[in-house]
């Protein structure tokens, strides 16, 4: 980076974070610092809805997602467009009617208090693990790019998405949403743009090699349990995925809540129904590309350049030295025969394209085994070291071949992203703290200037255990699928709980309570389980359908053992 | 408190041009998704 790219970050970052501040410095009430205007649009709720579940990891790690595994995790968000569309329809209705200020008041209109309760913890659970989670993937950008100390970063940018979010409330969020989200995808586009202007071939070669080393399997009907992503998980994991995360976590309920009618609501999430999976597939395609541009440009053999570096140093056998002149060797070989097998293709001769392109798939595999040899001499020299590269690769890309300027833009987008996904979690926390559990627990009456401190103090809270977590966790999976299996884990229940209270009325609070508990505890046993038993080892997806049912069955059955007495709900 | 409950009446009217009732907009909202599998199969299977 150079003094451009730091102007352009720093000037468009402090400008949307100041415009949010300055038009959302005073709160009328706790209802305008919790839900914001009450008058938002459809288009204004849309944006908001898709710019708190589109984190900077959806920008870092979804094209290290595809440079890595290709288009097949599209299909995660298969299920999406019916969650919401059963969001639009039941859900919204019922909260609008029940003018409530976090989606758990109505498991208390609708069980006991208990199951209210439990219904906030396992979020505030949940979304505080996954708080740490996006805070922790900005920040290793902000130390590749800068040279910074991971754990500096993580406090530094912590605090700052902390102390905007506490200032401007449930407003400030939805109303810098939108330039942030046009910052994003004005520099994602461009990115975009510029990589298929890089790139030797023209675009039908581009999609020819990405097919035959195959990134482009976008849909597949297997039905392999150990198969992570597959139509079937999609629409019925996703479906499970979606309808908790939507319907039921107070990030993405205060934002829809926010609409002056039932109308611009559902018109917002129908917005993201539409639009969800043409822009996963874009991020994705984004990282084929990128797969597809470094078949012609060397790259690194670790993405991570600052621990590549690290563990070069102290390599005192030269193991990695040799991996890297074999890397080199096994690069230039199949640089060659991917000319080969294009000129084949294009002088129409197929066999000699077919014996090229076998062989080019052969020298991937080459390539692919010195990378996997290269990670485990970094782990047994350091067994910390984060041997999942991944995450680095749009960011390497980014920094190497993008003009000055837009490096700045694009660095700025990532912080956009994290910035308004972070501020949207942490207002959700403190809300859900603040009514859920210290107004209906420890001070029923009080002024609202009171409840606005104690929201902020609560926020202020969250944002300090996020960071404590994001310093402390060792993250070993794709940061993109670490944040989706912390919500397999956790939504299913949640869920369960806002169906049961939906549509099943004989389940009353105490056996919902108990059916919820012992299901949480199978999920968390099938999770933790799965490192030992192998044969448990399935998509996590399926944890949503898995904990879903569950929850329903056990409070059915513990429910008719304790008979009709406590099946009264409570209004 | 929070300020008073939108009117039952709001539910019925779409907006729309072309989609009058909210069951339309589910519907042409379904037929998205579908095209999108049915376009991404189509990209699956050509360059598989």
């Amino acid at each position: 980076m150079n003094h451009l790219d730091l102007v352009v970050l720093v000037g468009s970052m402090l400008a949307i974070a100041a415009y949010g501040t300055w038009h959302t410095r005073r709160h009328r009430n706790l209802n305008h610092y919790l839900r914001g205007d009450e008058n938002v649009g459809w288009l204004t709720i849309g944006i908001s809805v898709a710019a708190t579940q589109a984190s900077a990891i959806t920008f870092i790690s979804t094209p290290g997602q595809g440079y890595e595994s290709g288009l097949d995790f599209v299909q995660n968000y298969f299920g999406m467009p019916l969650a919401l569309i059963l969001i639009a329809a039941v859900f919204l209705p019922i909260y609008r009617r029940l003018n409530v200020y976090t989606a758990y008041e109505f498991l208390g209109h609708r069980f006991d208090a208990k199951t209210r309760l439990l219904g906030a913890a396992l979020f505030l659970l949940s979304r505080g693990l996954a708080a740490g989670i996006t805070i922790y993937a900005p920040a290793i950008i902000l130390s590749t790019v800068l040279g910074w100390r991971l754990d500096l970063t993580i406090i530094l940018s912590g605090l700052l998405v902390t102390i905007y979010t506490v200032t401007g409330g449930s407003r400030a969020v939805n109303l810098t949403q939108k330039y942030q989200m046009a910052v994003i995808f004005g520099g994602m586009i461009v990115a975009f743009a510029i990589l298929l202007m890089k790139l030797p071939t023209g675009l039908g070669d581009a999609f020819t090699v990405a097919g035959g080393f195959q990134k482009l399997g976008a849909v597949s009907f297997s039905f392999d349990p150990h198969r992570r992503y597959t139509f079937w998980t999609g629409v019925l994991g996703g479906f499970f995925l979606s309808l908790s995360y939507f319907g039921t976590d107070q990030s993405q309920v205060q934002r829809y809540l926010s609409g002056s009618s039932v109308r611009e609501s559902r018109l917002g999430l129908m917005f993201n129904a539409v639009l969800k999976i043409p822009m996963q597939f874009f991020i994705l395609l984004l990282g084929v590309m990128v797969f597809v541009f470094y078949q012609f440009e060397q790259p690194p053999v670790f993405f991570n350049h600052a621990a590549w570096q690290q563990a070069v140093q102290h390599d005192s056998g030269g193991k990695l030295q040799t991996l890297q002149q074999e890397f080199d060797t096994a690069y230039a070989q199949k640089a060659q025969l991917i000319q080969q097998w294009l000129e084949a293709k294009h002088a129409g001769n197929v066999q000699a394209a077919a014996e090229a392109h076998t062989a080019a798939l052969a020298a991937l595999e080459r390539s692919n085994v010195i990378r996997t040899n290269a990670m485990q001499v970094m782990l047994t020299d350091d067994p910390g070291v984060k041997s999942n590269d991944a995450d680095y690769v749009f960011v390497t890309f980014i920094l190497e071949h993008l003009p000055h300027g837009l490096i700045g833009l694009l660095i700025a987008a990532f912080f956009a992203a994290a910035l308004q996904s972070k501020a949207a979690e942490l207002n959700a926390l403190g809300a859900t703290t603040t009514v859920d559990f210290y107004r209906h627990l420890l001070k029923r009456e009080a002024s609202d200037a009171h409840f606005i401190a104690a929201s902020k103090w609560f926020t202020l809270l969250w944002g300090l255990v996020a960071i404590a977590f994001a310093l402390y966790a060792n993250l070993v999976e794709n940061l993109i699928q670490a944040v989706n299996i912390v919500g397999s884990v956790f939504y299913p229940v949640v869920l369960a709980l806002f169906v049961v209270g939906f549509f099943i009325k004989r389940i009353g609070g105490t056996g919902m309570f108990w059916g919820a508990l012992a299901a949480q505890l199978l999920v968390l046993a099938l999770y933790f389980l799965h490192y030992r038993f192998p044969k448990l080892d399935f998509s996590y997806l399926w944890y949503n359908l898995i904990g879903c049912a569950a929850c329903v069955l056990f409070s059915l059955i513990i429910q008719a053992t304790l008979g009709s007495k406590s099946r009264s709900p409570k209004t | 408190m929070p300020a008073g409950a939108p009117s039952d009446g709001e539910d019925e009217r779409t907006g729309v041009p072309g989609l009058y009732t909210w069951r339309g907009v589910y519907f042409f909202v379904f037929g998205c998704f579908i095209l999108w599998v049915v376009l991404l199969l189509v990209l699956t299977v050509t360059f598989s």
